[in-house]
């Protein structure tokens, strides 16, 4: 199956030192793909070089059009002047949507901001707004998602009501989907492929359910200490 | 270009004048705070200087003139700094949106806040002074459209400088107007100058419009080619601040600015 992203020896410098240091790596559709790993790791930039705001120092990204992309991030809320309902509508002219006053209104119930629809983003919590950037991230139904921390605000509850409207929306086959998480246990149940970047570079790599064993540690999250602290030791 | 895309642009500036006060009323309050000052203080120096010329198409003229290419050039950067503000540069340029639209959004956003603030001014010049751009016959559409031109161009610049040196910049980017006016000669003949403010007056088009305003007042012809040098002069400084916007935009994917704008406002 062809491949939605597809990265190819990856690389960012600044002032000659590498953030991200030849990576490369592919989304096919319908899969959850994780990219972890310590503060500083490069998981961010990456995200930066996909999404086209930031420039590579070398290698190759090939991804379905920015009208087939979208992301959610934690450090990009929506602008928080704007009511919820407003956000949604001018981000669906952005990114062409079609049947817009309908896709919104779908939205603001499956994300559960009917209530706040006429409230200016500025004025949600984090929480809420964590399902606004989610919203607008599903306003047109993107076949590449990224995702950087998309339930860090997010109260367990909801957490898990956004990660199973992710996992049945890639399972649909709809899109490809790259998740950046700290929760170990959320990146287990969700991901079908782990990706660990340190120092820029990818590590380790596999089924996230299979790595901990593979490498003598007793969950993901001993794994991801490892990486973090004794990189050389895996 | 896609419309749909300026639409969204030019649609954020619209939510956010419309609900807000504190946005909607500067479009009015300062060019109508002018047009009372200057407009009683053209009174007085008519009434004192017993000369006949009239003060009033000079003075309150050319500070309607002025307030117009102000509120030209603040609209632009205004817009962007809604932008700055809220942090939406990730938002906006990881979407399909374009530098061009993105900056022709603006411009639109501005034309549109500042015909409103222009209709107002004129209103209130006509009814308090009794004074109408009338007064200039068919050219006060050259001399508006070289301010809006200068006006756009140095609004574009300015979001440049602010999107290449940082929030804090925009500081830098209210006092422009004030620094322009002594050298365009919007009270004052550029003969008055000394010759290094005449040479800088020289490459400014709103001095061309000042200096052709005062010859039409005082009943002499106003050179066509001095206005035409005018406008191509905007059309340039135009040209020139659209490739400086797009060149700063592209250095700051390179090194990772743009990111960073999010990232250190958040933070």
């Amino acid at each position: 199956m062809e491949a939605i992203l597809s990265v190819s020896g990856l690389r960012k410098e600044y002032d000659g030192a590498a953030a991200v240091d030849g990576i490369s790596f592919a989304v096919r559709p319908g899969e959850i793909v994780g990219l972890l790993g310590p503060n500083g790791a490069g998981k961010t930039t990456t995200i930066g070089m996909i999404l086209g705001v930031l420039a590579p120092s070398a290698g190759e990204i090939r991804a379905v059009p920015r009208e087939r992309a979208s992301f959610a991030a934690v450090y990009a809320p929506l602008p928080g002047n704007l009511t919820v309902a407003e956000n949604l509508r001018v981000f669906g002219l952005l990114y062409g949507v079609r049947g817009l006053s309908a896709r919104i209104e779908e939205l603001l119930v499956r994300f559960d901001l009917g209530r706040f629809r006429d409230v200016k983003a500025g004025l949600l919590s984090s929480g809420e707004q964590s399902r606004l950037g989610l919203a607008k991230a599903m306003l047109n139904e993107p076949s590449l998602l990224l995702l950087d921390e998309p339930t860090a605000s997010l109260d367990p509850a909801t957490a898990r009501d956004v990660r199973a409207q992710i996992k049945d929306y890639a399972a649909r086959g709809a899109a490809g989907v790259l998740w950046t998480s700290h929760n170990m246990a959320e990146v287990a149940e969700v991901c079908a492929r782990v990706l660990f970047l340190s120092r820029g570079r990818i590590l380790l790599e596999g089924d996230p359910r299979e790595l901990p064993a593979r490498h003598g540690k007793r969950d993901l999250e001993d794994l991801f200490v490892a990486v973090a602290r004794e990189p050389l030791s895996l | 270009m896609s419309l749909r895309r300026l639409f969204a642009v030019v649609l954020r500036q619209f939510y956010l004048i419309r609900g807000s006060l504190a946005r909607l009323l500067p479009i009015f309050a300062w060019v109508l705070v002018d047009v009372v000052l200057w407009g009683f203080l053209a009174r007085y120096l008519n009434s004192v200087s017993g000369s006949g010329f009239s003060f009033t198409g000079t003075l309150l003229g050319a500070v309607l003139l002025w307030d117009f290419f102000t509120r030209v050039m603040n609209g632009v950067t205004t817009a962007f700094f809604e932008d700055v503000w809220t942090h939406n540069f990730l938002n906006f340029f990881a979407s399909p949106l374009r530098v061009s639209e993105y900056v022709a959004g603006l411009i639109v956003a501005s034309t549109a806040t500042s015909a409103i603030g222009l209709a107002g001014m004129l209103a209130l010049a006509r009814l308090a002074f009794g004074f109408s751009f009338a007064a200039y016959g068919a050219l006060f559409v050259p001399f508006l459209l070289v301010l809006f031109l200068f006006g756009i161009a140095m609004g574009t610049a300015a979001t440049a400088m602010v999107l290449r040196l940082g929030p804090a910049s925009e500081w830098l980017v209210w006092p422009i107007p004030a620094l322009v006016a002594p050298f365009a000669g919007v009270f004052y003949p550029l003969s008055v100058l000394p010759r290094w403010m005449r040479a800088v007056a020289r490459v400014l088009p709103p001095a061309y419009v000042f200096e052709g305003l005062r010859a039409l007042l005082l009943g002499g012809k106003v050179p066509p080619h001095a206005l035409a040098a005018g406008a191509a002069l905007a059309a340039v400084d135009l040209l020139l601040s659209a490739w400086l916007f797009a060149a700063v935009y592209r250095s700051a994917v390179r090194s990772g600015l743009l990111m960073r704008y999010s990232a250190e406002s958040v933070s």
